[in-house]
């Protein structure tokens, strides 16, 4: 296991590297210039060299990216071109923001998921099986930034029974788990939960049709296991598949959706990437992306652990 | 609250949560009847910078510029029937050295204090000119210099004559020095040398200890402003709260405290106000403007300093180099149409200024809707409906200030095709628009575009008109993108800036004005309203002709 632990974050290494890599050539590729949020057009040529050399992109790109990895590595992000505060810190404040939203949409998307999947999957080619998946198809299908607005004209414009945006009655700041801010939660945690939902239970409905097919299922049932034995057993063989599913849902989620927390004003880290890019903010761009890389791996490895736990062939493979 | 409780069944499901709805509620109702509170939600998706020259353009300058902070000059924003005019401020007077026309005496305004109680006076002055111009200043910024200095080009340094006197020195005779100077917020700099000295010793760069202060300084903030900032969540909110012994008792605010609130996306931010999260929303979605209306909230609006048009190419090859034809196609735009299309939220332009403003001065040629005229125009210059002038225009698909370019874009293009125009759009990223108005028409970038969609603030008259029409701004010195200008619009440019009696200066701007109007560098198609939604309860609203508007003068019932 300890083994397996230790290749599994090995291959982490590289792949963090890769990421900063390639997220620094894309920012610098892209057209515009990287000091457009402090420097208007209006600003002299002159102004404009100064201010180069002031936030040092007058140097080459591989010295830029060499100094930042430098720094990356020692835990600074450096500084935000459009506010000068640390990138660091806006960023880990916004990852937990995200959390806090993805956590309660990829429960809620995992419970009703994994319902609709197995009962689809269960009661086959029925009328619950079509309802279910139809459900799910939906899920999938429908945009989800539309879905937030058409909630937030339904639930916030029309009803006022829930707040149209932000993350607490003053700000994120000094959460708690009471309704005067899990309020704020509902609208963007259900219209987040709304693809994992689908994703989930498309996944869950094909992997129970698929054991139940096997030959163990009807040996189960030779033996003269109930209904709810048999469903135990496939509880079981769904879970890893279903739990590994439900962890990269969770890894994209954090990765935080710009649509949606824009949408909701939720200051995350897709709210967060939204003004990097519109703004131009290199290294607040640079510095989100990659944590938010370092979180995915995380994830990721978090998951395999779980599933080698739940399933021990995994780790000997 | 009522209407909550009707719509809201009482089941044993929702009952906790509709009693706590309705707690939280109440005490919200008790404590605003004690205090005024007044939200607002931006367009902005970050609070812009607090530290006293702010970022995001001039709803920065708007937001935690102008409330927070006090310049020398100042905009007067108290009128909304005739064009905002510079008044004083921070200074009571200034005049040019009769001898040495670089050389200008403000005499500042006594008795003022920062929020913290230090005194402003010719020393706190002489140090906010340092923040942004002298790189061996303790105090320098990098990153306020570009939204700064790029405001008032022409200065170059300050000097201390006494307490409540200050020579300001420029590179060159500059008469619009005063009308640039409201761009410079004074910060505090006791306050901010306390931040300094909170910096831990074990950071020892100045630079660093500099910038750490700047950044302690953003989040407790201090001007002489009519509010002063009491609670800072980056990204999420921005809380002031009245400064009951500001220095001009016209503008002692009546509200208790402001909330600002960062909303870039105009459905949220229609949301928040129709559902009462906010009291005032920046630019509502425009097809949410009737029921806005319908649920009772006051739509404002008046023409804003803030031209939407097409900046012409005059590289060679250019079918814009023939007056005529670009005459024609500004008597070829429906604007009418336009602002139909618009929900009425534009002005029609006939110019860059609207006539009775102090710069109009009266052009010959005059901007309307007049197809025949301009078809007569095209025939002249050549081309008919068998044989249109092909013209490429880069523009973006959203952006700051940018209103709605592409349906406006595509009804322009519409209404030129009467008048024998083929238009092709080139369409990109707002910043990288932004990033090509510097690099001008012949630059690879302008992708064979003859014209380019930037809207653009006319406060001031070298961003109103010399920068686009004088020979010494041509890329990339400024963003004369279309490089236009000659010998005799560069000798209006310095009769402008070296005329020093305000009147005089003002002729000398309304006879510029009119010659660029007459040249047509420009296709002028819409002027911005700056149209925001405001509950009723919110009073004493007044939307100047200004990109700015006064909250301190603002009342709540």
């Amino acid at each position: 296991m300890f083994t397996y632990l230790l290749r599994r974050l090995s291959y982490a290494l590289p792949i963090m590297l890769g990421v900063s890599l390639v997220c620094f050539a894309l920012v610098h590729l892209a057209p515009g210039d990287p000091l457009v949020s402090i420097l208007p057009p209006d600003a002299s040529a002159e102004l404009a060299a100064q201010m180069r050399q002031l936030y040092g992109f007058d140097r080459s790109y591989p010295e830029q990216f060499g100094l930042w990895l430098w720094r990356a590595a020692q835990g600074d992000l450096g500084t935000s071109i459009a506010t000068g505060r640390p990138v660091a810190a806006e960023v880990m404040k916004a990852v937990g923001n995200t959390l806090r939203l993805a956590v309660v949409a990829t429960a809620i998307g995992f419970v009703l998921g994994s319902l609709f999947g197995f009962v689809a999957g269960f009661f086959r080619n029925s009328w619950v099986d079509k309802l279910a998946s139809l459900l799910s198809v939906l899920g999938v299908s429908v945009p989800h930034y539309w879905l937030g607005m058409v909630m937030v004209i339904i639930f916030s414009s029309s009803l006022m029974w829930l707040p149209a945006t932000g993350a607490g009655p003053s700000g994120s700041e000094g959460w708690a788990w009471d309704w005067e801010h899990l309020q704020f939660l509902v609208l963007p945690a259900v219209t987040m939960s709304v693809i994992p939902m689908g994703i989930i239970s498309r996944t869950v409905r094909a992997l129970v049709a698929e054991i139940l097919e096997q030959e163990f299922i009807v040996g189960l049932r030779a033996r003269g296991l109930t209904q709810l034995g048999v469903f135990r057993h496939l509880l079981k063989n769904a879970a890893p598949t279903a739990l590994a599913v439900m962890g990269l849902q969770l890894g994209y989620l954090l990765g935080g959706s710009i649509l949606i927390e824009t949408v909701f004003s939720w200051p995350g880290t897709g709210f967060l990437l939204n003004s990097a890019i519109f703004q131009r903010d290199l290294p607040l761009l640079q510095g989100t992306i990659l944590v938010l890389a370092l979180f995915f791996v995380l994830l990721n490895l978090i998951v395999d652990l779980l599933q080698t736990l739940l399933d021990p062939r995994i780790a000997r493979a | 609250m009522n209407r909550l409780v009707n719509r809201f069944p009482m089941s044993w499901l929702r009952a906790p949560a509709v009693l706590t709805l309705l707690a939280a509620s109440l005490a919200a109702t008790g404590s605003q009847a004690q205090e005024k509170v007044l939200r607002i939600a931006m367009t902005a998706g970050d609070i812009p910078r607090t530290l006293g020259q702010p970022d995001q353009g001039f709803e920065g300058n708007r937001f935690t510029g102008i409330p927070m902070y006090d310049s020398l000059t100042q905009w007067d924003l108290s009128k909304a029937d005739a064009p905002s005019v510079l008044i004083p401020a921070l200074a009571l007077s200034w005049a040019v050295d009769a001898k040495d026309k670089t050389k200008w005496v403000f005499k500042l305004r006594s008795g003022v204090k920062f929020h913290d109680g230090s005194p402003f006076n010719a020393d706190a002055v002489v140090w906010n000119v340092r923040k942004v111009l002298d790189k061996e200043a303790p105090q320098f910024d990098a990153s306020q210099v570009g939204v700064t200095a790029s405001r008032m080009p022409t200065l170059k340094s300050a000097r201390k004559i006494d307490d409540n006197t200050v020579e300001l020195i420029t590179s060159e005779p500059d008469s619009f020095l005063p009308i640039n100077l409201s761009n410079l917020f004074m910060a505090s700099p006791s306050h901010w040398e306390a931040k300094l000295k909170a910096v831990p010793a074990s950071v020892s760069e100045p630079a660093e200890r500099s910038k750490q202060a700047w950044a302690a300084f953003a989040a407790d903030a201090s001007g002489t402003g009519p509010f002063h900032m009491t609670r800072f969540v980056p990204r999420e909110r921005l809380e002031l709260a009245a400064n009951k012994g500001y220095w001009d008792p016209k503008r002692t605010p009546k509200i208790d405290k402001v909330v600002m609130l960062p909303m870039p996306e105009a459905n949220a931010r229609t949301a928040a106000l129709l559902s009462g999260q906010v009291d005032w929303i920046e630019a509502p979605a425009p097809d949410a403007m009737d029921q806005i209306k319908q649920r009772g909230f006051k739509l404002y609006s008046n023409a804003q300093p803030h031209v939407w048009p097409w900046q012409l190419s005059f590289a060679e090859g250019s079918p814009w180099l023939d007056k005529r034809v670009r005459q024609a196609a500004n008597l070829c735009v429906d604007r009418e149409g336009l602002k139909q299309m618009l929900n009425g939220m534009m002005a029609i332009p006939k110019g860059t200024v609207p006539p009775g403003h102090p710069w109009w001065g009266n052009p010959a040629f005059d901007i309307k809707y007049d197809v025949k005229a301009a078809q007569a125009l095209m025939s002249q210059a050549g081309f008919s409906a068998a044989k249109p002038v092909k013209v490429k225009v880069q523009i973006s698909a959203s952006g700051s200030g940018q209103m709605q370019p592409l349906p406006m874009n595509e009804f322009v293009q519409q209404s030129l095709k009467q008048c024998f125009f083929d238009v092709q759009f080139d369409v990109i990223e707002w910043n990288t628009l932004f990033t090509n108005w510097r690099k001008g028409s012949k630059d690879p970038s302008a992708n064979g575009s003859n014209a380019i969609n930037v809207s653009f603030a006319a406060m001031d008259p070298f961003f109103a008109m010399v920068r686009f029409v004088s020979t010494k701004t041509f890329p990339p010195v400024s963003n004369n993108w279309g490089y236009f200008g000659n010998a005799e619009i560069d000798k209006l440019v310095a009769d402008a800036r070296t005329s020093f009696d305000d009147k005089a200066r003002d002729a000398a701007l309304a006879k510029l004005h009119a010659r660029i109007v007459d040249e047509a560098p420009f296709v002028w198609i819409a002027h911005d309203v700056g149209p925001r939604a405001l509950s009723a309860k919110v009073k004493n609203v007044v939307q100047p002709r200004s990109w700015f508007i006064d909250i301190a003068t603002m009342t709540m019932d």
